[in-house]
Order: C-alpha cells, then sequence, then structure tokens
C-alpha cells in the first residue's frame, strides 16, 4: 500500500510542479526563439535580448520602476517601523484594534478603488495648489503633474502597512526588560532603541521592506492610474505594449524578471540556511 | 555599614488611579544585604523599579548618597539591576553581553577586555566568551545577567527575583553563589522576593511588606523570632496565630487559660494576637501539658513530623521528631519565651 500511495503522491507532485511552473518555462523557452512566432521553434538566438535593452521606452520604464520601488520600500520602512513602534506602546486597547484595522484597509481595498482615489486626490491636490498660487501671485506650492512624485507617494500608502504588519509580531515578541536593561546599562533611550530594538526587529524590518519592494515592483493597477503619458514604470509600459499586439521582446524581459527573483529567493534560503546551521554548530559545541 | 546609600522617604505611587505603594520610609545602608520580602502585589518589586529609575514616585523623595536623583533618568545612575527574566540581549554573544556597559561607556578596549574576562572568572564561566546566549541554561544565563550588571562596578545591584526561574537545586546553589558574590564585591545587594526561605539565608535585613507598605524591619533573626503582626509571622514559617488578650504585663490569657510571658507595654486587656511557632511546641502527656487536644493527622515531613491538634477547636500545628498516633488526647507544652504577642492589625 505504502509504495503505491508514494508513487501517487509523486505524480501528483509532478503534475502540480508542471501546472505551476510550465507556463514559466515556455515563456523563457521561447525567448530564446530564432522565429517570431510563439508555437513554432525555429532556432536558438538572442535576438530577443538585444531588441530588449536597446528599446528606449522598456529601459526607462525599468529605470522607473527601480527608482521608485527603492525609493518608496524605504520611505514605507521608516514609516511603518515608526508606525509599528507607535502601536506596540499605546495603552487603550480600544484605539489600538482600531489603528490595526486602519492598517489592513489599504491592503484589503481592492487596488481600483485605491487607484481611482488617489488619483482624484492628486488632481484635487493640484488644483488647489495652483489656486493658492494664482490667489497669492507666486509660486509658494509646488505645482506638480502626474510622475515620479505621485507614483512614489502611491506606491508608499500602499507599501507601509506590509512593514507595519511584519514589524509588530516582533515588537510583541521582544522581551520588554532586554530596552530596560540596555537603559540601565547607560544607554539613552535613543541609543537603546538603536543598539537593542533595532537588532531584534530586524529580521520583521526586512521581510517589510522586501514585499515592500515586490509590490511596488509588482503594482499595476495603482500605478496605471497615477503614471502619466511620460512617466511609467514597466509593469503599465508591458501593459501597453501587449495590448497592441505580444513581442518576444516581452518574453525576454519576462525571463530575466523570472531568473532574478529565483536567485533573490535561492540566495535567502541559502542565507538562512546557513545561519540555522551555525546556531546548531554553536550549540554542539557548547554541548 | 554605616553610610546610607539610599533613603526612600514618603515614597507613593499610583497606578492608574490606584494606590501601589503608600509611603515608604527606608534607609538602606552601604554593603548590606537587603531583601524585600512579600507575596506578589505587595509593592516590592515596584519600589526596586523606583530605585532603578523605571518608575517615578508620585509622592516622596529617592535619595542615592545624600542627592535627591528623582529626576535623573535610569541611564545615569549608579545602579545596575538584574531582571527576572535575565534580559540578556539575543543578539549579542556571552562577551558582548557583558561589554554591554562598558562599551557604552565608552572604556578602551584594552579595559574592557580585562573586566569582562575578571566578570566572567566571578560568576564561573570562564571560556564561555563566544558562545550564543540564547543556547545556555538558566543557570547559565542568570550568570551572565549577573556579569553584565556588576562589570559596570555599580555601587547598588538591584535583583528583581533574579532564581524565580530556577528549579529547588540550582537556586539553592545560586544563593550560596550571589552570597558569595556580594561579599567579594562588598556592594549593596537589594533583593527581590516572595520566598521567605530565601530572604532568611542570605540578606542582612528583610523588609518585609504586604499591600504597599512596609510592615516590619529587620534581620533575619529578628523577623522570625519576633514579628511585629500575626501576617509576618504566618509569612515567615508556619505558625500558630491564637487571638488572645493581654490582661497585664507578661501575662497573657488566650485558649481559655492564663499564661506567664515575656512581653510588656501593652494595654490592660489589650486584644493581641498569640504566636508559637509549630517547633516550640512540646508533647507531653495530658497531664503535663498546658494545652490539650486530640491529634487529627499525622504526616511525615523529611525531617520532622507535622501533627495537627484540635484544642478547643483551634487546629494546632506541631513539628516534633517524635510520632504519635491519630486520636489520642496529648498536652502541648510551650515556655514562656515561646509565646509571642503581637498588636492586631487593623482590619482591612
Amino acid at each position: 500500500m505504502k509504495p503505491s500511495m508514494n508513487r501517487t503522491s509523486k505524480i501528483y507532485v509532478v503534475l502540480l510542479m508542471l501546472f505551476l511552473y510550465m507556463p514559466i518555462f515556455v515563456l523563457i523557452l521561447f525567448s530564446f526563439n530564432e522565429n517570431k512566432s510563439r508555437s513554432v521553434w525555429t532556432g536558438f538566438s538572442l535576438h530577443w535580448y538585444r531588441e530588449l535593452f536597446s528599446d528606449q521606452l522598456i529601459m526607462t520604464s525599468l529605470k522607473n520602476t527601480l527608482i521608485i520601488a527603492v525609493v518608496a520600500s524605504v520611505i514605507a520602512l521608516v514609516l511603518g517601523t515608526a508606525a509599528a513602534l507607535g502601536i506596540y506602546s499605546m495603552r487603550s486597547r480600544w484605539f489600538k484594534s482600531v489603528l490595526m484595522n486602519i492598517t489592513y484597509m489599504p491592503i484589503l481595498n481592492p487596488e481600483i478603488v485605491t487607484g481611482v482615489s488617489l488619483l482624484l486626490l492628486f488632481v484635487f491636490g493640484m488644483d488647489a495648489a495652483a489656486k493658492v498660487n494664482g490667489l497669492l501671485g507666486f509660486h509658494l506650492l509646488p505645482e506638480l503633474g502626474l510622475g515620479l512624485g505621485t507614483l512614489i507617494i502611491a506606491h508608499v500608502t500602499f507599501c507601509t502597512p506590509y512593514v507595519i504588519l511584519n514589524v509588530l509580531p516582533k515588537l510583541r515578541q521582544m522581551d520588554r526588560f532586554v530596552y530596560e536593561a540596555a537603559l540601565d546599562l547607560g544607554c539613552s533611550p535613543a541609543l537603546a532603541f538603536f543598539k537593542v530594538v533595532i537588532p531584534e526587529i530586524m529580521p520583521g524590518m526586512m521581510t517589510g521592506f522586501l514585499m515592500a519592494l515586490t509590490y511596488s515592483i509588482d503594482d499595476f493597477v495603482i500605478s496605471y492610474f497615477v503614471s502619466s503619458a511620460t512617466t511609467q514604470t514597466l509593469p503599465v509600459t508591458i501593459g501597453a505594449m501587449v495590448r497592441r499586439r505580444i513581442s518576444p521582446k516581452i518574453n525576454a524581459l519576462s525571463a530575466i524578471i523570472f531568473v532574478v527573483v529565483l536567485s533573490i529567493l535561492i540566495l535567502y534560503n541559502l542565507y538562512s540556511v546557513r545561519k540555522e546551521k551555525q546556531l546548531k554548530k554553536g550549540g554542539e559545541s557548547f554541548r | 555599614m554605616e553610610n546610607v546609600m539610599i533613603g526612600l522617604r514618603g515614597i507613593a505611587v499610583d497606578f492608574d488611579g490606584e494606590r501601589v505603594l503608600k509611603g515608604i520610609n527606608l534607609d538602606i545602608m552601604d554593603k548590606e544585604f537587603i531583601t524585600f520580602l512579600g507575596p506578589s502585589g505587595c509593592g516590592k518589586t515596584t519600589t526596586l523599579r523606583i530605585i532603578g529609575g523605571f518608575v517615578e514616585p508620585s509622592e516622596g523623595d529617592v535619595f542615592f548618597e545624600g542627592t535627591r536623583i528623582n529626576d535623573l533618568p535610569p541611564h545615569k545612575r549608579q545602579v545596575n539591576t538584574i531582571f527576572q527574566r535575565y534580559a540578556l540581549f539575543p543578539h549579542l554573544n556571552v562577551y558582548e553581553n557583558i561589554e554591554f556597559g562598558l562599551k557604552v561607556s565608552k572604556l578602551p578596549e584594552r579595559e574592557r577586555k580585562l573586566r569582562v574576562g575578571d566578570a566572567l572568572e566571578l560568576v564561573g564561566l570562564k571560556g564561555y566568551e563566544y558562545r550564543n546566549v540564547n543556547l545556555l541554561s538558566g543557570g547559565q544565563q542568570q550568570r551572565i545577567a549577573i556579569a553584565r550588571a556588576i562589570v559596570n562596578q555599580p555601587k547598588v545591584l538591584l535583583l528583581d527575583e533574579p532564581l524565580g526561574a530556577l528549579d529547588l537545586k540550582l537556586r539553592k546553589e545560586m544563593q550560596r553563589e550571589l552570597k558569595r558574590i556580594q561579599q567579594s564585591l562588598e556592594i549593596t545587594f537589594l533583593y527581590v522576593t516572595h520566598d521567605q526561605e530565601e530572604a532568611l539565608t542570605m540578606s542582612d535585613r528583610v523588609v518585609v511588606m504586604k499591600d504597599g507598605n512596609i510592615l516590619q524591619i529587620g534581620t533575619p533573626q529578628d523577623i522570625y523570632n519576633e514579628p511585629a503582626n500575626a501576617f509576618v509571622a504566618d509569612f515567615i514559617g508556619e505558625s500558630n496565630i491564637i487571638d488572645g488578650i493581654m490582661l497585664e504585663d507578661f501575662l497573657v490569657e488566650f485558649a481559655n487559660d492564663t499564661f506567664p510571658c515575656v512581653d510588656k507595654g501593652f494595654e490592660e486587656n489589650e486584644r493581641i494576637q498569640v504566636v508559637i511557632r509549630p517547633e516550640d511546641i512540646r508533647i507531653v502527656s495530658p497531664d503535663d501539658g498546658k494545652i490539650s487536644g486530640v491529634v487529627e493527622t499525622v504526616t511525615f515531613m523529611g525531617v520532622h513530623f507535622e501533627i495537627v491538634v484540635d484544642a478547643l477547636g483551634y487546629k494546632w500545628t506541631i513539628h516534633s521528631t517524635m510520632s504519635v498516633p491519630p486520636e489520642t488526647i496529648i498536652g502541648m507544652d510551650f515556655t514562656p519565651e515561646d509565646i509571642h504577642i503581637m498588636r492586631r492589625m487593623e482590619e482591612e
């Protein structure tokens, strides 16, 4: 009974893997296709990769995406960590749970609603700024159009909750006397925070930051609403290109993105495995 | 022991509108081992945290070597604390944990190394420098916490139930260890515990607390032999506590009889409580005893038997090395010195 069970489960795993990864495998394969066809393999070529890197629009969008992702994630990291600390040290349980629900809202809210509301807000803000400036007769407030600025603001709004939600559990796990011990040993409150609290919640901060980075790079819907014709992110550009016709350049681009994400994942896992091993080793030598 | 290290004057603390400390007055001497003893919620830890600077008193003043330190933040006080669950820094190894305070005060590295080495030697953990603190046993973590505090050469060490998480055998060992460390460093130890035995064996002086008040301050012998009231008597070891009337100096009435005693200074016919320790009662024949009663239960406790005797409705506890069969009628004998008279506690 057991071997057959084993075989069944093995087959199941293989089927599952095929189902999950077949599309990506086909995509990578055809990104090396000489031909433009999506069904006929005519030979290996790096032609589409060359085309990809010489496409000005895609390269600019990629640059925008990376700038926005890094800047927005860093801002989200700082804001989110500060917010988590604030929520953690709140005394009123009632107020705490209200704030937690507010934190969940941007995650639960359909992206399209967030996108539209942000666009409305930006339009309203620009209008108001123009009116104030017109009334004063000089440029007191900046009159920004849609672009990098609005994209970063939008990305910060939906990235911050991920940082909060990852930092809070780490704060709860932390022994609260550890902070007092640092004060006791001569640290000012600020120094104690940086020397003891930050290292304790660092894993949560890192996870939150990486999630923010991923969601920022990945975002299409919200970016679509708040980007301009000249400043676009990669997903928005791809979306626009695909609507006309699917170029194999996109295959090449997707293949690169997939490989980059996969290697980050592998590196991260190798790092955690090594760290775990070190911990175990320490434990053995101790015994 | 003459110099006053820490002075507490009329310290009161309110938490959420509730008064948890009700006007504490206490002088803590230089180089003494003083223990705050009491049940949980008596305010002993709060008192410790006031001295550490983690709790601000609502009323009263804290003095350190004669200087008022109410407004001094914890990191500027010359005291160090050992926390209940050690609170070691999990991201640092043993050496870095102990070095922490020295590094913050910017001591040169050579000096740091020497002092960390000395501290590790004192707590008996030399060679553990680069261990991961999370993988040490409770006793070892405890020692690291002690080393981390004393390496800064504080004048006062505050210990908040430091042995609470250890098993009985390790606790005994650490009690001796702590006493040894205190004597070799010659600094003041301020110890908080709810364990009366711990308090009696380690301390120079014991402060018994209840409901935010100090009930009694004295040497372990004083507290055990001359408890100030029934609560102290009951909390410090087992006791027989009986209501009585002080007829006149050296004469007390309880259990429907009058007895000579060694206490005086009470009002005539003052209602008092009598404490007699279980080990002070001798079992004799009914005719020779001062009080006679019926044996109810006999329990073997190792060194002695615990015998419960019913006399006129009051259950007396006796610790005796000899056993008596249940149901027998016995006499209980004690000397005037064994009778401790205490004023009634105000009813609450």
